[in-house]
C-alpha cells in the first residue's frame, strides 16, 4: 500500500486585510516567500511583516515542481547554500511541527556517455571535498538500488552509471507550504492572498511603499520572491534582471503500487522520476526553449520525455498520464540563484532559482531573510548577489550540477 | 507545440526550429569603450517581456536561415513574422512602454564592416503575417 497522507488542521492562518504599513513586505506567498517572512520573524524578531500573494497562496511554482530535494551541485558556493538547505529540510519537520513527509530515499543521477561519467564522477569527488555525500554506483548498483530501470546496453542512452546521494529525496510540496505558512502566522506574520502588486512607491531611489490590488501599503523594506514574475517586478522598480522566464513542464500517472523506491534524474535525455507518496509517478522535463509566462509549454517536450522515461522504465509503458501542467522557472545564463541586494535601495531579490528552486526553500529563506534584515548579504548568499554578472565571478552550474536543463 | 510561419518554407512545426531569444539586440558599436557594466548588459541582460516579445527564431531542420518573430509570451500568439534587419512591426505603436530595443538595429551584425548576414536573398521583400496575425 501506498503511504497515508497525515490529516491537517481545520485551519492554518487567517486572511487579514492589509495593514497601513509594515516594517518589511515580501512579494510572493510561495514556498520561498512564506521561508522568508519565517526567518524574518523567528531569527530577526521582525514580526511586523506581511507576504502578498496575488493569486493563492503557494500556486505557483511551489504547487507545479517536481518535489526533488538534493545537494550535489558541482561548485562551492552552490555546495554550500544547496547542502545548508539540505541539512535545514532534515530538521524543519520538527521545527515547524508539521510532517510534510520529507523523504530521504536518495537521488541518483544517471550518466549515458563517456563525458556523462568523467562529469559524474568529478562530481562525486567535488561533493565529497565539501561534505556532500555522494558515491558512484556502476550499473549493477544502479540496477540493485532501482530494479526497474533498463540497464541493458542495446537501448539508445545506456546506463553507464550513476551519480547517488543518499540523503536527498522528495517531500510534499503543499505540505511545506502550509507548513511555513502556519507558523508564519502564529508568529504574527500577515499572509495576504489575492492581492496583486501593481507599482512600488519610492523616494528618491528608496522604496517606501507598495501598491497593491488591495490598496497602497507602506513599509520600509521589500524582498521580491516572485520566481517567473520577478522581471515584471523589477521592471515596475526601475531595474532589469538577468533572467528570462521559460516554461517547464511536468506531469504524473495515476496511481500505482509502490514499484520505484528513489528517484532518478536523466540530465542527457532530460527526464527525472520519483513516485509519490500516494504513488504517482512524478515526472519532469527540460524547460521549453522559449521565453513564456502561460504556465504551459509544447506537448512535443512531454513526448521526448515520455519517451525517455519509457526507455529507461519499461514498465511504465502502460501507464497512464493523468495530468500535465507548466510552471514559470526564472533562468539565469550561469543556473545559479540571485539572492542579494538590488539597485534599489532597501529593495531586494531573491530570484533566478530556475529548475531547481524548491529544494533551495529553506536556504533561500535563511539567507534572503538575513540579507533583508541586516541589509548585507549571509555569507551562503553572498556568492549569489547580481553584481556576478558584472565582475565576472559566475557560479555556473550550467552542465556540471546534474541539473537537466 | 507552435506553428511556426517560416518566412521560406511555410507553416512547420515548432520542433523544427530554434529559438534564439530577444531580437533587435545589436553588439555594442565600440566595444573597447564599454565598461563593465554596459559589458554585463550585453552579455547577461535581456528583455524578459511578458506580453509582445520580440525574438530570433532559427529555422534549423528547413531552410536553416534567422527570421524574426512576435509572439506574446502569455497566449503564446504569433502576431508577426518578420524578416532579420526590419523594425518591428509594431514598434510605431508600442513605441512609448513595450521594451526598450525595439527601434535598435538589427542584432546579427557585428558591427559596421560585418558582411551583411540579415537580409536573405531568399526572403521575399513583403513577408505575409501569418493567420491569425494582429499587426
Amino acid at each position: 500500500m501506498a503511504d497515508l497522507l497525515p490529516e491537517h488542521p481545520e485551519f492554518l492562518w487567517h486572511n487579514p486585510t492589509p495593514k497601513k504599513s509594515y516594517d518589511a513586505v515580501i512579494v510572493g506567498g510561495g514556498g520561498h516567500g512564506l521561508a522568508t517572512a519565517y526567518f524574518l520573524a523567528k531569527n530577526h524578531g521582525m514580526t511586523n511583516i506581511a507576504v502578498l500573494e496575488k493569486g493563492w497562496l503557494a500556486g505557483g511554482n511551489m504547487a507545479r515542481n517536481t518535489t526533488i530535494i538534493r545537494s550535489n551541485y558541482l561548485w562551492d558556493e552552490s555546495a554550500a547554500i544547496y547542502e545548508h538547505a539540505l541539512k535545514l529540510w532534515e530538521i524543519l519537520p520538527e521545527e515547524l511541527e508539521y510532517d510534510f513527509l520529507f523523504s530521504q530515499r536518495g537521488v541518483m543521477n544517471l550518466a549515458h556517455t563517456l563525458g556523462d561519467v568523467r562529469e559524474s564522477m568529478r562530481r562525486v569527488g567535488a561533493n565529497k571535498l565539501n561534505g556532500v555525500d555522494a558515491e558512484w554506483l556502476d550499473p549493477q548498483q544502479v540496477k540493485e538500488l532501482c530494479p526497474i530501470l533498463n540497464i541493458s546496453d542495446n537501448i539508445r542512452y545506456p546506463v553507464m552509471g550513476a551519480t547517488y546521494q543518499p540523503r536527498a529525496g522528495i517531500a510534499k510540496h503543499d505540505h511545506v507550504a502550509w507548513a511555513f505558512a502556519r507558523k508564519c502566522d502564529e508568529l504574527g506574520v500577515d499572509i495576504i492572498q489575492n492581492c496583486e502588486v501593481t507599482g512600488f512607491l519610492k523616494d528618491g531611489n528608496r522604496v517606501v511603499g507598495v501598491k497593491t490590488s488591495q490598496g497602497t501599503i507602506h513599509t520600509e523594506k521589500v524582498g521580491l520572491c516572485a520566481a517567473g514574475h520577478s522581471s515584471v517586478l523589477a521592471e515596475m522598480a526601475g531595474f532589469r534582471l538577468p533572467i528570462q522566464s521559460h516554461p517547464l513542464q511536468a506531469l504524473v500517472s495515476e496511481l500505482h503500487e509502490p514499484v520505484h523506491p528513489t528517484v532518478v534524474m536523466s540530465n542527457h535525455v532530460h527526464v527525472y522520476v520519483s513516485q509519490a507518496h500516494k504513488g504517482e509517478l512524478v515526472m519532469g522535463a527540460g524547460v521549453d526553449s522559449y521565453n513564456g509566462y502561460g504556465q504551459r509549454g509544447s506537448f512535443h517536450v512531454i513526448e521526448h520525455q515520455m519517451a525517455a522515461a519509457v526507455e529507461l522504465f519499461p514498465i511504465f509503458a502502460r501507464a497512464h498520464v493523468l495530468r500535465t501542467w507548466g510552471g514559470i522557472v526564472d533562468t539565469t545564463l550561469d543556473a545559479s540563484p540571485i539572492v542579494g541586494t538590488t539597485p534599489v535601495d532597501n529593495m531586494f531579490v531573491n530570484c533566478g532559482w530556475g529548475t531547481g528552486g524548491f529544494k533551495g526553500t529553506p536556504a533561500a529563506g535563511l539567507t534572503f531573510a538575513h540579507t533583508i534584515a541586516t541589509g548585507t548579504p549571509h555569507e551562503l548568499n553572498r556568492p549569489f548577489a547580481l553584481e556576478r554578472f558584472e565582475t565576472g565571478a559566475l557560479i555556473d552550474e550550467h552542465g556540471a550540477a546534474a541539473v537537466a536543463h | 507545440m507552435l506553428l511556426i510561419s517560416c518566412p521560406n518554407c511555410g507553416s512547420r512545426d515548432e520542433t523544427e526550429f530554434h529559438y534564439g531569444g530577444q531580437a533587435h539586440v545589436p553588439y555594442p558599436e565600440n566595444p573597447n569603450e564599454l565598461n563593465d557594466r554596459e559589458w554585463a548588459e550585453f552579455l547577461f541582460y535581456r528583455d524578459n517581456t511578458k506580453g509582445a516579445f520580440a525574438e530570433r527564431w532559427l529555422h534549423s531542420t528547413g531552410c536553416r536561415q534567422w527570421f524574426n518573430m512576435l509572439r506574446d509570451t502569455v497566449t503564446y500568439e504569433i502576431q508577426a513574422v518578420y524578416p532579420m534587419g526590419t523594425a518591428r512591426p509594431d514598434a510605431a505603436a508600442a513605441a512609448p512602454d513595450s521594451g526598450t530595443a525595439s527601434t535598435a538595429p538589427d542584432s546579427t551584425t557585428t558591427g559596421t564592416t560585418a558582411p551583411d548576414i540579415s537580409g536573405t536573398s531568399t526572403t521575399p521583400a513583403s513577408t505575409p503575417a501569418p493567420e491569425g496575425a494582429t499587426t
